[in-house]
């Protein structure tokens, strides 16, 4: 590859080679899709439908989506852009511009907690509960994030553990009437012991194998709680879980759902904080080691089975919280909540967010479980478009929406020299 | 070079991969403030040795003894890599094995780890002495970029260095955990002659100043001839040759083995 | 013990360590290659199903002869598939081939989750009945309970596939160049074998395989859905590693050893915890012998 500082422009891609190659890929696919597109056969009244305009949309779709594909993988081939632009993208970047900078960090902060603190008064109950769901998937993907994000590990049986909360809760109160505030760290504990017994037998495996044991383990728990009917109560599941309560208070129905939202921002908020904390701390940079060279961060001193066995606990605490805070919201669960369909939804957010990056996960969150809801057409074909976006993230955009930033530190020595 | 300072001695070291043999009955001997070479062709068992004495490899056969600077002599063979590392020994890796994602401090912080002590509670908490121990840790990786003249791009990832930068890192990482035995593993190589100047002297001065003993594998005659003391010599897994670099250099067995490789300075 | 029960344990699990074989070859296939677990290989399968019965459903009407019938849907199945497979590739795998693993796989669930959720929004979210054509022999319709036609033809294909893919591999200059690439594709590459053709070929060779398979188990079990390809999936890639990921005979093996633990499993303990079996024996397996039962032993990481 020729090291040309031009950029590849949209427009270069308009000549009639181009417009060949879109329309061969167009035609391509409108071939490979002819059956499943076109043809509905209904084996049951014996009856075939045809649908030949799915046939043009796939077509149109495909011819001009080809030429965006190959644009960017044009662009992608090029490399990253020489270091002038990029610290010139710097400037203009939000995220740098908002955390950097005290006199304009200060009154972001204030503005977004304000917000925080009126939505629920302004807005009705079901969206403030939309917003709690949101929330919780925010709370998961920072969870996850310890897990793939900083150890690099990819687990794909993480819905566990948010079952494992889930259920502690809603058992627990159903034997013993245990509340949910005891609930909430008795979940997070059970998830923890969760967390270390699956990482046990998983220390010594290579990546690809882990992620498919974690999913094992994601399935053993959904199947288990589903058959074991004198445990869990199998697939019809566990109704009137109360709602938490706050010293005997008795909530009217909006208004416990704003007391769960708050109680949602107070553990979003504490995740936070304790995610930039051992984000730079000595376990984080372990873990972080780990995900970029396990075998380098070995020959560093690091026990990597330890790290593996607090990077899996810590993460499932998280999970087990937010499993808690779940049931004591719907009042119900079931096994069908926990599939591993929502296990590769939480990791949809923690890539589409950027693996590592704390705001990157909340916003991908944000918008993976607001956008749906707000927009019902699209809500259908969400879960297509979260397949294609995993794709195209790591194809295009592997480092998440908004890329995770490694902390600067300044001496003294170098600050007149450097920018 | 008196037996009661030896800091390395590796017995009958054997590792088998199936059938093959590829290393042979090692015997190695280091010295405390040594400059040692282990030399040979590819696929000699060098590297492999190397894994062996770090605990990336569990070695076959053989013993491998340490003298800890207090005195302490242990037996490492088949300990895990980081149970080495905290004994004292470091190491770099032929093919550059920097955390490519991380800022160079980033790197060398990681090299810390053994001798920090802050566990979780400490990261979450971040009590007075966990700040302090960061504040330090941040400081004393600082100190060792400077050392190997990286101070410039502390704040760079490790990917976007120039190559003999990225080997030097891999030195800095290696030598904050503190080390009292190096092993460096081909640290020349890819590197042009100017910066293979500039790593001899740094590593004498790494020798001298930090007092830390070193043993380098190396294909580079030039460099191995004017910077150690004494040579190892393995082909096909086993030990044909050591001394001096003058005895090396003569040595009939050696020259077989390098057939036609210039061996001379 | 019940001797009769006991084959008809057996035999039953042969049929579905069957199945599972033609899955886990692509697996291992597409794993020996490219070292990628293909998430979405279960999918093919599963879209393979639905356009042999698409086509079934289609032909009906000309009142064709069955045999005739499920031998067209199953050419037509197979083209589709391995198209499927090829562009598949294209799209998700080939631009991350330098990219971490971690990256590689991220995008095959992301595949695997889009085809699944293609097909339920362009077919259906419920099972479809899906007709047995493949043929009756009358012989074994007295011995009905031990094993029926349609366990018979899945393991009559199943054996027929192993033997031309051996041959394949071990005889035909694709075959060589296959073998060459998994060992070391620097070398290969250097060596004039295109490592493009190599791969895309891969992945068409997995792709009609698990193509035929879904055809014969949809007639075998009688109904299809959507998500019909990846429990089958998970499950074949459980068998692959079994037999040591990388290694055809392995696979066969593998997913032989998978069809029994399931079958004397849920005949004898519990029919409800039959997924629970294989991953907990996967589990086992990858703890106590990582490398699999016929898997070779790696010389340790590189360093």
């Amino acid at each position: 590859m020729s090291n040309v500082s031009t950029e590849i422009k949209p427009t270069s891609f308009l000549s009639f080679k181009e417009l060949k190659k879109s329309l061969f890929t167009a035609v391509w696919f409108m071939i490979l899709t002819l059956p499943i597109m076109v043809i509905k056969v209904n084996t049951i009244e014996n009856t075939v439908e045809w649908h030949w305009n799915r046939m043009v949309f796939v077509g149109l779709l495909i011819f001009f989506g080809s030429w965006g594909w190959r644009y960017l993988l044009a662009r992608r081939e090029m490399g990253p852009r020489p270091r002038k632009a990029e610290s010139e993208r710097k400037r203009f970047n939000l995220t740098a511009i908002l955390m950097e900078r005290k006199q304009v960090r200060t009154p972001t902060i204030i503005i977004l907690a304000v917000m925080v603190i009126v939505f629920p008064f302004i807005s009705s109950m079901y969206q403030t509960n939309i917003m709690i769901t949101a929330l919780n998937y925010i709370i998961l993907g920072l969870g996850l994030n310890i897990v793939i994000g900083l150890g690099g590990m990819l687990h794909l049986g993480y819905i566990a553990f948010y079952a494992v909360g889930a259920y502690s809760y809603a058992l627990l109160n159903y034997h013993f009437g245990v509340s949910f505030w005891l609930a909430l760290p008795i979940g997070a504990g059970l998830s923890a012991i969760f967390g270390i017994l699956l990482a046990i037998p998983v220390l010594r495996l290579r990546g690809d194998y882990l992620a498919i044991v974690t999913l094992g383990f994601g399935e053993i728990v959904r199947i288990i709680l589903e058959n074991w009917n004198d445990f869990s109560f199998g697939p019809s599941g566990i109704a009137n879980i109360p709602r938490p309560g706050l010293f005997g208070i008795d909530f009217s129905l909006p208004q416990v759902t704003t007391f769960i939202y708050f109680i949602m921002i107070g553990l979003v908020v504490f995740t936070i904080f304790l995610m930039i904390r051992l984000e730079n701390s000595r376990l984080g940079r372990a873990w972080v080691a780990m995900r970029e060279d396990e075998v380098a961060s070995r020959a560093m001193g690091i026990d990597i089975r330890k790290n593996k066995l607090t990077a899996f606990s810590l993460g499932a605490v998280w999970a087990g919280m937010a499993g808690v805070v779940f049931a004591s919201k719907t009042t119900f669960i079931n096994p069908a909540s926990f599939t591993i369909w929502e296990s590769v939804m939480v990791l949809s957010i923690v890539v589409l967010g950027g693996m590592g990056s704390i705001i990157g996960i909340i916003i991908a969150a944000l918008i993976m479980i607001l956008l749906p809801e707000y927009l019902r057409a699209f809500s259908e074909f969400r879960m297509l478009l979260f397949g294609f976006l995993l794709v195209a993230m790591m194809v295009f955009r592997p480092g998440g929406l908004v890329p995770a930033k490694r902390k600067v530190y300044t001496f003294p020595q170098e600050e007149a020299g450097n920018e | 070079m008196s037996e009661s300072n030896c800091i390395l001695d590796t017995r009958a070291l054997t590792m088998d991969f199936g059938g093959l043999r590829a290393v042979d009955a090692m015997n190695l001997k280091v010295c405390e403030g040594e400059i040692v070479a282990l030399i040979g062709p590819n696929g000699a068992g060098k590297t492999t040795f190397f894994n062996c004495v770090t605990g990336m490899l569990k070695p076959s056969l053989g013993t491998i003894v340490i003298t800890m600077p207090d005195g302490q002599e242990k037996e490492i063979q088949g300990k895990r890599p980081n149970v080495v590392t905290n004994y004292g020994l470091a190491r770099t890796f032929q093919n550059i094995r920097l955390f490519q994602n991380l800022t160079v401090l980033e790197n060398v912080m990681i090299g810390r780890h053994t001798r920090m002590k802050a566990g979780i509670l400490g990261a979450v908490l971040r009590n007075k002495a966990t700040k302090e121990e960061e504040e330090r840790v941040i400081y004393e990786s600082y100190e060792y970029l400077k050392k190997l003249h990286l101070e410039q791009h502390v704040n760079e990832l490790a990917k976007n260095l120039p190559y003999g930068a990225q080997r030097r890192l891999e030195i800095a990482r290696a030598m904050a955990t503190e080390p009292f035995l190096l092993l460096l593993d081909e640290p020349a190589a890819g590197m042009n002659p100017q910066e293979t100047r500039e790593l001899d002297n740094l590593i004498v001065k790494i020798r001298d100043t930090e007092k830390i003993t070193i043993l380098l594998i190396e294909h580079d005659m030039n460099l191995v001839m004017s910077l150690s003391e004494r040579i190892y010599v393995m082909d096909y897994g086993k030990l044909i040759a050591q001394g001096t670099p003058e005895e090396i250099k003569h040595h009939p067995e050696v020259i077989k083995a390098y057939l036609g490789e210039e061996v001379d300075a | 013990m019940d001797l009769t029960y006991f084959f008809e344990l057996l035999l039953g699990g042969l049929t579905r360590g069957s199945i599972y074989a033609l899955l886990a070859l692509g697996y291992t296939m597409v794993y020996g290659i490219i070292q990628l677990i293909n998430f979405a290989h279960g999918e093919i399968y599963m879209i393979g199903a639905f356009t042999a019965l698409i086509v079934i459903g289609v032909l009906t009407f000309t009142g064709m002869n069955g045999i005739a019938i499920i031998l067209i849907a199953i050419v037509v199945a197979m083209v589709f598939s391995t198209g499927y497979g090829f562009t598949m590739e294209k799209l998700a795998y080939k631009p991350l081939r330098r990219a971490p693993r971690l990256s590689a796989l991220i995008s095959a669930i992301g595949m695997s989750m889009f085809l699944q959720n293609y097909v339920l929004l362009a077919q259906t979210p419920d099972f479809l009945p899906f007709p047995n054509l493949l043929p009756k022999i009358a012989r074994l319709e007295q011995a009905e309970s031990l094993m029926n036609s349609s366990q018979f033809t899945i393991l009559v294909t199943t054996a027929g596939v192993m033997i031309i893919l051996t041959f394949l591999i071990k005889f035909t200059k694709i075959g060589k160049a296959m073998r060459a690439t998994s060992q070391d594709k620097t070398m290969a590459m250097l060596s004039g074998i295109n490592i493009n053709k190599v791969i895309s070929f891969t992945f068409v060779v997995g792709s009609a395989t698990a193509a035929l398979g879904g055809v014969l188990i949809s007639s075998h079990t009688g109904q299809i859905n959507y998500y019909i390809g990846f429990i089958a999936g998970i499950k074949a890639f459980v068998a692959a590693v079994l037999g040591g990921i990388g290694s055809i005979p392995g696979a066969v093996l593998g997913s032989l050893v998978l069809g029994w633990t399931e079958s004397f499993g849920t005949g004898y303990i519990s029919s409800d915890y039959e997924d629970v079996f294989a991953f907990i024996f996967l589990i086992a397996i990858l703890i106590f012998k990582p490398s699999g039962i016929l898997g070779k032993t790696s010389a340790g990481d590189k360093v």
